[in-house]
């Protein structure tokens, strides 16, 4: 049939109707996602399409989010993908069962399914009821089969809850402290409490622990030790003697083998010339003899997920079956990883997802799920809930990668470019395990450590990692990135929110002023003269004109306006951000504007939600935020040594969502990311009359150029 | 048995059990004694607001309080907030109204922290607003909205008179 719809990934990879929806006895439908809820309402999303697609009201719509034992396997919740892949596939299987159940009513009312409509789950003929409703008929229907992308979705002119501000499901429970809204408030009868001593780096052996000094300093004299190699854990009935036994433990272990970093490792100028592997993608080099070449290096250190919450894990062995309760982002690959490191039968491992605290990345909530494994495979039948110390958290988690990125530009006579090199230094920004070159934190502390890993990092047509939104959109002759993807960083490092985009526009889009700034022209006039998308242009023009761009003054005063651009992947959501500072020993922020479009848009009050936390957050990557290294590893381990963005110093924000509902949905999380970091270094450069080229630009990086 | 410990919490006197100590920290209590897990463990180290609960009135940071800190006085927690009748109390309906929260871990110890700040000053400017906040972290870049909320329920506390 030429007429079907291309089916996407997740429905090709799930391939039964019964794995999305089932209507339930209460009249409801359950329509199952693999993507979870962190924060960013997804739940909320894809029930708002389920519902369209169904003709249902959205209180007849229940979504089940990450269970391995009902839903679909979506590998990952991560790259803005949710609505446009989740999203997509929920929209073509409640179209086709929808045509189905029309079908199969319209077979036992004898009419053609044309002759029905639906309202509230009944079917209605010639505006009158029929007695028939979807349940009525759902039980005659086989839904173990597969879809066949055969039924059209609807047109965008016929939704009538997508496109509308829904109000999260989620957030009631949220303010009212409710019991069991995250996964740290499970408590089942009998749960004992578990704490760990980590491994300081991979490859450490502990050499001595005083089994009955943690004991004493526990206060619990019945407190258990699950002991594995170089994998230790505390369990007690009493949290705070768990926890107590594994402060004492740490500072009284010993261990051999230990690293001892010095500082210099924690900045992303220290990657230049580390082991790597070398690609080159784009245009052969181009000989730009006698053009006038531009270089600058921009670097960016190592940050931290830093989740307000502590990854905690909660699982029970009962003999046979492992189940696992986890606020990580993938349900079906954690359950494959757990039963490999704990050797048992991924068919006896059950994953299932309750909310966390948000991490907008990977941070240490897997590693925290086989934690609790490993204990509860010890202790058969008591349900164990594992929760790393905040120290642990900040000093183990997987950290977004330090960058080095070069831009040489070469120009023409008008100064604007012809040839563009994207030359980048950074570790892999996705060592998920199963998904990228990564592997459960403890499964390094166990008997058998993993042997080395080949290094990867995602691929250019998911969008890159290190080399995410190195590509400029601009007009230009030719361009290429250099990706050295270093294989021997000194931390573990994984996916934060954006991957590479981040650095690589605040590289790219700080080049650009400097190349306006060259030409003698307004920064987003040289900008607009150079972008032939129409989009593009009209998130940066109402961006501008949001901004009061055209009376932005000369700058180097103190005060200072900046812009950037950038497309998410340069294929997700268009974003333009605006920023004013005022600079004296410190940056302080004093207004932040963007428009972005997203083509269709879910949910605009759930859109401008994320919109406006991607700045913040981004601000605070920008301005405050390094991790230290030091010894064995990282240094920062509290609120102190790993300062963010605080209520003080939050600007006023306006946000608008611009573009058309007949352009399909693009993923917006993390589309202000990158260009808030590079709006922010544009500002600042505007301010001070010099350009800081080093993120965070904190107070040490002021009075360095202030004095420089 | 019952021990000689005892506790008022959102104004119900609770003794604690033998195992409880004076110096058991009150979020300890809170969570795996009484069950009132609202009250959000975040860093036990009074750096971030997620433990913060109102004693006597005043913003405290629960996850250092020691018991006897608080012995003899009213502790109202996240689960105190709404009316015995269950209506919200007009923090909890502005941050809704705003939909103020993405993962909403950092809520409930700035919706205490909000709380304190308007008994004491119904109507506080933005940068009141956001001193008054300062010991509270979000990780998720929700501060525009929980700004917003404070200034709503603000207005309509003092419109309810
Ligand atoms: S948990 Fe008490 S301040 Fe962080
Ligand atoms: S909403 Fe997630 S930490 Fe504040």
């Amino acid at each position: 049939m030429n007429d079907t719809v291309k089916l996407p990934a997740s429905l090709t990879g799930n391939p039964r109707l019964d794995r999305w929806v089932k209507f339930e006895d209460d009249r409801t439908v359950r329509v199952a996602s693999g993507k979870v809820e962190i924060g960013q309402g997804i739940v909320t999303a894809l029930a708002q399409i389920a519902a369209d697609e169904l003709d249902l009201p959205l209180n007849r719509v229940t979504l089940l989010s990450g269970s391995t034992e009902h839903g679909p396997d979506e590998q990952y919740t991560s790259s803005s993908l949710s609505i446009m892949v989740s999203g997509a596939s929920i929209r073509l299987v409640c179209a086709e069962v929808r045509a189905l159940l029309t079908e199969q009513a319209a077979l036992r009312l004898n009419c053609s399914p044309e002759d029905l409509i639906v309202s509230d789950g009944a079917f209605v003929r010639d505006g009158a009821p029929t007695g028939l409703d979807y349940w009525d008929v759902a039980p005659a229907l086989d839904l173990s089969r597969a879809p066949t992308g055969r039924a059209k979705p609807k047109a965008a002119s016929a939704y009538r809850l997508v496109g509308q501000d829904v109000p999260r499901a989620d957030l009631p429970g949220k303010v009212c402290g409710a019991p069991d809204t995250y996964l740290h408030d499970m408590r089942p009868a009998g749960a004992v409490h578990a704490r760990t001593l980590r491994q300081p780096n991979p490859g450490a052996v502990l050499t001595d622990l005083d089994e009955a000094s943690v004991r004493r300093a526990s206060g619990d004299p019945a407190l258990r030790i699950v002991r594995r190699a170089n994998f230790v854990a505390f369990v007690s009935q009493s949290e705070r003697a768990a926890e107590a036994a594994a402060v004492h433990a740490e500072s009284n272990a010993t261990w051999s083998g230990l690293r001892d970093l010095r500082g210099p490792e924690q900045e992303g100028g220290w990657l230049v010339g580390r082991p790597a592997e070398l690609r080159e993608i784009g245009a052969p080099t181009a000989n730009t003899s006698g053009a006038t070449m531009i270089e600058a290096t921009y670097t960016r250190p190592y940050i931290a997920h830093a989740s307000m919450g502590p990854s905690a894990g909660v699982a029970l062995y009962d003999g046979e079956t492992m189940t696992i309760w986890s606020h990580g982002q993938g349900m079906h690959p954690l359950r494959k990883n757990i039963a490999e490191v704990l050797g048992l039968d991924p068919a006896k491992v059950v994953c299932h997802h309750r909310h966390g605290p948000g991490c907008y990345g990977h941070n240490g909530a897997d590693d925290a799920a086989l934690d609790a494994g490993i204990v509860a495979l010890a202790l058969p039948g008591e349900t164990v809930r594992l929760q790393w110390r905040r120290e642990e958290e900040f000093a183990y988690e997987p950290v977004s990668p330090a960058m080095s990125v070069t831009v040489k530009v070469a120009l023409d006579a008008a100064g604007n470019p012809t040839d563009w090199t994207q030359e980048i230094w950074s570790a892999s920004h996705v060592q998920r395990p199963g998904s990228g070159s990564g592997y459960l934190l403890a499964s390094e502390a166990l008997e058998n450590p993993p042997g080395p890993v080949k290094v990867t990092d995602p691929p250019e047509e998911r969008g890159g990692g290190g080399t995410r939104n190195a590509v400029p959109l601009y007009r230009m002759a030719a361009h290429r990135i250099r990706h050295h993807l270093v294989t021997q960083g000194p931390v573990r490092t994984s996916a934060l929110r954006g991957l590479g985009a981040p650095t690589n526009v605040f590289a790219m889009e700080c080049m650009m002023d400097e190349l306006a700034a060259r030409a003698g022209k307004d920064p987003l006039a040289y900008r607009l003269a150079l972008l032939d998308d129409a989009r593009a242009r009209a998130v940066l023009e109402r961006t501008a004109a949001m901004s009061g761009w055209a009376k932005r003054g000369k700058g180097g005063e103190g005060k200072g306006l900046g812009i950037a651009f950038a497309r998410y992947k340069n294929m997700a959501a268009y974003s333009a951000v605006a920023v004013a500072v005022t600079v004296d020993e410190e940056v302080r922020l004093d207004h932040v504007w963007s428009a972005s479009d997203a083509g269709l848009v879910i949910n605009p009050d759930g859109a401008r939600n994320q919109l406006e936390g991607g700045i913040v957050q981004a601000a605070s990557f920008a301005l405050k935020e390094q991790v230290r290294l030091e010894g064995s590893g990282i240094a920062s381990r509290d609120w102190d040594a790993y300062p963010i963005l605080r209520f003080s110093e939050i600007p006023p924000v306006d946000v608008e969502v611009i573009g058309s509902a007949d352009d399909p949905a693009l993923g917006m999380g993390e589309c202000t990311v990158g260009p808030t970091c590079a709006a922010i270094g544009n500002a600042v450069a505007h301010a001070l009359g010099r350009r800081i080229y080093d993120m965070p630009l904190n107070r040490e990086r002021i009075m360095a150029a202030l004095l420089a | 048995m019952s021990g000689s410990n005892t506790l008022t919490v959102n104004g119900k006197a609770f003794s604690l059990p033998d195992h409880v100590t004076p110096d058991t920290p009150l979020l300890d209590i809170l969570r795996n004694t009484l069950g009132l897990t609202g009250t959000r463990f975040g860093c036990g180290l009074e750096q971030c607001g997620a433990c913060m609960v109102l004693v006597d009135g005043q913003p405290v940071q629960a996850c250092n309080a020691a018991l006897d800190s608080v012995a003899g006085k009213a502790v109202t927690t996240i689960e105190g907030l709404a009316g015995p009748d269950g209506k919200l109390h007009p923090l909890q309906q502005a941050f809704l109204d705003e939909q103020a929260g993405q993962c909403g871990y950092c809520l409930s110890g700035i919706l205490m922290a909000a709380k304190a700040l308007l008994d004491r000053n119904p109507a506080p400017s933005r940068t009141e607003i956001a001193a008054a906040l300062d010991a509270n972290l979000c990780r998720c870049g929700s501060h525009i909205r929980i700004l917003k909320a404070v200034e709503r329920a603000a207005a309509t506390l003092r419109a309810e008179g």
